[in-house]
């Protein structure tokens, strides 16, 4: 029995030179731009979608996710599981999607308890993921609840995390204050809706998420 | 800790002896059925991110809809320790967290060095 069999070869390589396949969950607050990104990576990396979007918050409300995404960059690349995951809130109130979003009560409360159940599944996500795509709105105030525990939470984990500061076709979209919020990761600004310095998110996760993490429970 | 009184909204500092003598799930327990009642915590020794995820998580599965919509909850992460302190075994403890019923406190803003909150009169227990 050879020293060098494939099996063992193939991990001694990956344990060097860094991940080949990693599954990367995509993680904020509600009404981000989760799926929307999510979208924008499958389309450009396979032309396939995710999943439909919408200004009502806790549109996405169970885990979606798609395997073996190849994301390339300048000659190396880097096989992703992406799962698209539920809006993590510390709240859910059926009647702002009534006086809000103009939902009916009985739809309001559906949508709702569906919300619960799918903060829930984001967070149980947190033990199967190798890495995070932490989507924030670079129009609004960084340092929410949720972000802060979402990435209290990657660090105690030991989880690689990369910044998106979505939005930033907005006019008050300012990425500089995500950058200042959170120096200690890497923020990449990008349009999830146009695509712009969507090449910069692909570089900078197949750099970040290639690399060798030991992940704590 | 807090209730509230004809005059006024009390606020609840709960001390990091009382928390440390509990176990992480009795902790959450405890923060939850006392947020539940519709009372403001601070804690002195706040939670960790790992249980502020359990909370949100415990938090998820006691939503009532007309009755409890979940919680605000407020602090800063915890400090990293450094080479030194991790050498020397030295665990950062968390920080001071301000937690309450969602309906009744309201973040207004924060920033690396201070949260504004406020609270909704008429509402607490």
């Amino acid at each position: 029995m050879g020293l060098f069999r494939r099996g063992n070869l193939s991990s001694i390589l990956q344990r060097i030179f860094g991940k080949k396949h990693v599954k990367i969950g995509i993680y904020g607050p509600p009404n981000v731009g989760k799926t929307t990104l999510a979208n924008r990576i499958l389309r450009d990396w396979t032309g396939d979608i995710m999943g439909s979007v919408s200004e009502i918050p806790h549109e996405t409300r169970r885990a979606k996710w798609k395997k073996d995404v190849r994301v390339e960059n300048n000659g190396s690349s880097l096989l992703m599981d992406i799962v698209d995951t539920p809006g993590i809130a510390t709240k859910v109130d059926f009647k702002d999607f009534m006086n809000t979003y103009g939902l009916s009560k009985d739809e309001a409360k559906r949508r709702a308890k569906e919300a619960t159940e799918g903060v829930i599944e984001s967070i149980r996500w947190l033990e199967e993921v190798d890495g995070v795509l932490l989507v924030m709105d670079s129009t609004e105030d960084p340092f929410t609840q949720v972000n802060v525990t979402i990435l209290g939470n990657l660090e105690a984990r030991n989880l690689p995390v990369l910044v998106a500061a979505n939005k930033i076709d907005m006019e008050n979209s300012s990425p500089a204050t995500l950058k200042s919020a959170f120096p200690q990761h890497p923020v990449i600004p990008i349009s999830a809706l146009t695509g712009y310095n969507a090449d910069n998110l692909y570089s900078t996760m197949v750099k970040h998420f290639s690399k060798r993490h030991r992940k704590r429970r | 800790m807090t209730k509230r009184e004809d005059d006024g909204i009390s606020v609840y500092l709960v001390s990091r002896q009382k928390l440390a003598e509990l176990s992480p799930d009795e902790k959450l327990k405890f923060i939850l059925k006392e947020v539940k009642k519709g009372k403001i915590l601070v804690l002195e020794h706040g939670l960790t991110a790992i249980e502020q995820a359990s909370l949100i998580e415990n938090t998820m599965r006691e939503i009532e809809q007309d009755t409890f919509i979940g919680v605000e909850m407020e602090g800063y992460g915890e400090d990293k320790s450094t080479f030194i302190q991790k050498i020397l075994g030295i665990i950062k403890k968390p920080r001071m967290t301000l937690i309450g019923p969602a309906d009744l406190l309201k973040t207004v803003k924060k920033d690396n060095h201070m949260i504004q909150t406020k609270i909704i009169t008429g509402k607490g227990s």
